[in-house]
Formats: C-alpha cells, structure tokens, sequence
C-alpha cells in the first residue's frame, strides 16, 4: 500500500496491524458496513446466552446455604455492577479519543454509551436494593459502596443533561468529554470502597479471589458475558442510529444551503 | 506573578464592591439553617446531633450559589477574551479568580459556622473544630466548583445545572468535614486524620483543577 517500511519484530506488526485495523474502523463508513455485519452475531449470541444462563440460574444452580432463594439476583446483580463500570470506563475512554485524536466517532461512541451507561447503572441499584431486603434487612443502607454506585449514577445523569443543554453539537461534545474525564476519579473509589470502609455490608471482591464456589461461578460468567454482548449490541446499535442522524441534519443543511443558492 | 496578585486583588474587590455575591452566599446560609429547626421540631438534643451535617451541607449549598458566576460576568462584558489573550496562562487566571472566590465567599462562610452552630445548639467545644475544618475544606469547594463554573459558561440557565454537575464532586469534601465532629469515620475525638484528608482533598484540588477549568473555557471561548 503506502511506502512505509513493514516492522520487522512481531509486536511492532502487530502494533502496525492493530494501528491499520483503528484506523479503517474509525471511518464511518467503514464503520456501518463492519457494524452491520458484527450486529446478528452480538444479538444472537447474548440471546443464546441469556437463554442459558437463565436457565441454569433458575433450575440449575443449588440454593446457597446461608441465602437460600435469593442467590438468583446476584446473577442479575453483579454483571450489571460490572457493566455499569466498564460502560463509564468506555464513556471516558471515547472522551479521551474525542479530545486528543478529535475524532467525531469517538465523540458518537461517548454520546451512545452515556445513556446505556445510565439505565444500566440503575438496573444495579435497583437489583441491588431488592436483594437487600432479605439478606440484610434493608432496602438501603449508606454504605460506601452503594453510595458511589449511587453518585455513578447521578454522573451520567449529568453527562446526559450537560450534553442536551448545549445547543452546538460539536462544541457539546467536547464540554461532556471534559466533565467524564474529570469523573474518572470516581471509578477507583467505587472499587476500592469496600476495602476502605471494614463495616460495609458488601463482601470483598470473592470471585478473584476464589472464595465462591464453582457451581456459581459458571452461570455468573455466562451472565456477565451476554450482559456485556448485549451492552456491545446496543451500543452499536446507538452508535448507527447516530451516525445516520448527523448524516440527515448535515444532508439537509447542504439541501437548505443549495435552495438558497438557486 | 505581577499579573497574578493584580488579577486577584482586583477580583477581592470586584466582589466585596458589588456586594451581592457575598451577601447572598452569607443570606442564604443563614435562613436555611433558620428554617430547618422550624421544620425539623426545636428537640434540642435532635439538633445537636444533626448540627454539624446541616452546617456542611447549607454551607456546600450557599456556596454553590455564587459559583455559577465565577466566570460569568467577565466573560458577557469580554474581560475573559482579553485575559485568555494577557500574559497570564489561563490555568493561572483560573486560579486566581478560584481562590479569590475562596477568600471573599468560602472565608467568610466558614467563619459564619459559630453563629449557626449556636442556632443549631452544637456544644460549644465543637465550634473550634468545626470552623477550622470548614476553612480547610473549603479551598477545594471553590477550585472544584470553578470546573463547572467553566463547563456551564456557555449556558442560558447554566446556573441550575451547575449543582447536577458538580455536588457529586463535593461528597468527599462533605463526608471528611462531618466526620470531624462526628466520629462518622474515624473514632470521635480523633479529628487529626480527618482534617489531614480535607487537606490532602484541597490541595490536590487547588492543583489539579485549573487545568480541566482552563480546557473548558478554551472550548466555550471560541
């Protein structure tokens, strides 16, 4: 292709290769006619593991002995936990892509994640707070992990009302950009809350730790992979619809500008 | 740093001048913990116990208020233009006009908190601490509070988002203050690790926020 000489260490072509590869993706052209192809393989294989890991959930798994029943929510629970922080960390991610590199997909990407970041963050909460009831005896407690949940949840509720204040998109863009940049910090304090505070309701992280048994981890493992599948399928799917949208206001602008001229 | 201390002192006196923002941070301060007993029940021991929380947090909201006009003025008569353009970096403008904030609204809040107390029947030997703790805390409400000030700027009603944003950031600020007085955290008595965390918290953000302040302004500048 170009005259640029290939590099000859593995790394350094894989780097080239993975350099190539984000550079085409970030076309969004390109991007369409990759995404509409990867879309049926993301719904179908979140679907297909919804479907099992449901179903091992509800008629597969043993009852735990100190919680009984209620074990089930922690496989809605605890994926959506993890969702909501990656979905955060993708957020900030494209807003650090929009700031430094000012490509318009990532600043699409950021504005398509807020909003599944938020409903899904919610999604915790509220499971959260359901399992809460039998096994603690409370429906809220301010423990400092709930909180940061909580405060993550109110961010992008703020990301969402900064972007939609701010009549000029690009210039919106950059603004939220800042401000998740910014919120960052709060991700650490979430993770590390339950270490911090001894008294907290939460147990420490077990699963890396191997503290949870086998019979539960499997389905907990399927779980959070079709969550993340379906949060990638949504995502995606955001991000088109977006695309297409900016693509109709620029087309009519240009239709406007051109009825103008004549 | 000719430029520096100018921009200061003429932001102090912009604001004891006019008068307003002062008046309306130390106002408003003063009638919600004037209404809160009247709501809540005169239980005195109730209040006592919740004295030191109201105070944070009237005190976070009073200052809240004032915020949103941080950058505004200069920048609708065009005096933030011709700073962006002065031999000042913005960062430094930034800091400047936050600390200035500090000293003309957090100060004379902070110092406010003895009187409030007594409404609040705090005991008396809490006043000390509590006021110390408020006058530590306080630097990093207002460099905190110039983010948002900056990303709001460009805004109609900027002012009414502006607590949506930024009270999320001022939780630590609040949770260390409190637990000054409350034993929330640490055991009571032993207020030494929680000023030492208000302290850590300002400095850090006297440091770290003038930059994505600065980002912000360049952004809605042009």
């Amino acid at each position: 292709m170009t005259t640029t000489t290939e590099p000859t260490t593995f790394w350094g072509r894989l780097w080239t290769r993975f350099n190539n590869f984000f550079s085409t993706i970030a076309n969004p052209g390109n991007f369409l006619n990759y995404s509409a192809k990867i879309l049926p393989w993301l719904a179908g294989l979140s679907a297909i593991g919804f479907a099992t890991g449901l179903y091992i959930t509800f008629f597969k798994t043993p009852l735990d002995e100190e919680m009984g029943q209620t074990v089930i929510i922690m496989f809605v629970h605890v994926p959506a936990a993890w969702i909501a922080q990656m979905s955060y960390a993708l957020v900030a991610a494209s807003s650090f892509g929009l700031l430094v590199w000012r490509h318009p997909l990532a600043d699409v990407s950021a504005k398509a994640a807020a909003p599944l970041g938020a409903t899904i963050t919610f999604l915790c909460l509220v499971t959260g707070s359901i399992w809460g009831r039998p096994d603690w005896g409370t429906y809220w407690q301010w423990d400092l992990r709930m909180t940061s949940v909580l405060v993550l949840f109110l961010l992008f509720i703020g990301l969402i009302t900064l972007r939609s204040a701010i009549e000029e998109e690009t210039q919106a863009g950059k603004i939220t950009a800042i401000l998740a940049l910014v919120g960052v910090i709060l991700l650490p304090v979430i993770k590390l809350s339950v270490e911090w505070q001894q008294s907290a309701l939460h147990q420490k992280a077990g699963i890396i730790r191997g503290e949870v048994a086998i019979e539960f981890l499997i389905p907990l493992f399927i779980m959070a992979l079709s969550y993340t599948l379906l949060f990638f399928y949504l995502h995606m799917k955001a991000m088109r619809a977006e695309i297409y949208r900016r693509r109709t206001i620029s087309q009519q602008r240009r239709l406007a500008y051109e009825d103008h001229q004549d | 740093m000719n430029a520096f201390l100018a921009l200061l002192k003429r932001d102090i006196r912009l604001s004891l001048k006019e008068g307003g923002t002062i008046g309306i941070a130390l106002g408003f301060n003063l009638i919600v913990v004037t209404i809160l007993p009247l709501g809540i029940g005169p239980d005195q021991n109730l209040l006592n116990q919740i004295a030191p929380g109201v105070l944070w947090v009237t005190l976070l909201l009073s200052l809240l208020l004032s915020l949103d006009r941080l950058f505004l003025t200069d920048h609708e008569e065009g005096t933030l233009e011709q700073m962006f353009h002065g031999p000042l970096p913005l960062e430094l403008v930034v800091v400047a006009k936050a600390l200035a904030h500090w000293l003309t609204v957090g100060v004379p809040l902070s110092l406010m908190t003895p009187a409030l107390g007594l409404l609040m029947n705090l005991s008396t030997e809490q006043f000390g601490i509590l006021t110390l703790a408020a006058l530590i805390g306080t630097p990093a409400l207002s460099f905190l509070g110039a983010i948002g000030a900056a990303l709001t700027l460009g805004l109609k009603r900027g002012g009414l988002l502006l607590p949506l944003l930024i009270l999320p950031f001022f939780i630590p600020t609040l949770i260390f203050g409190v637990s000054t007085t409350t034993g929330y955290l640490f055991p009571a008595g032993n207020y030494d690790s929680a000023l030492a965390l208000l302290a850590a918290i300002s400095l850090s953000s006297i440091v770290l926020a003038p930059f994505p302040t600065a980002w912000a302004l360049r952004f809605n500048m042009n």
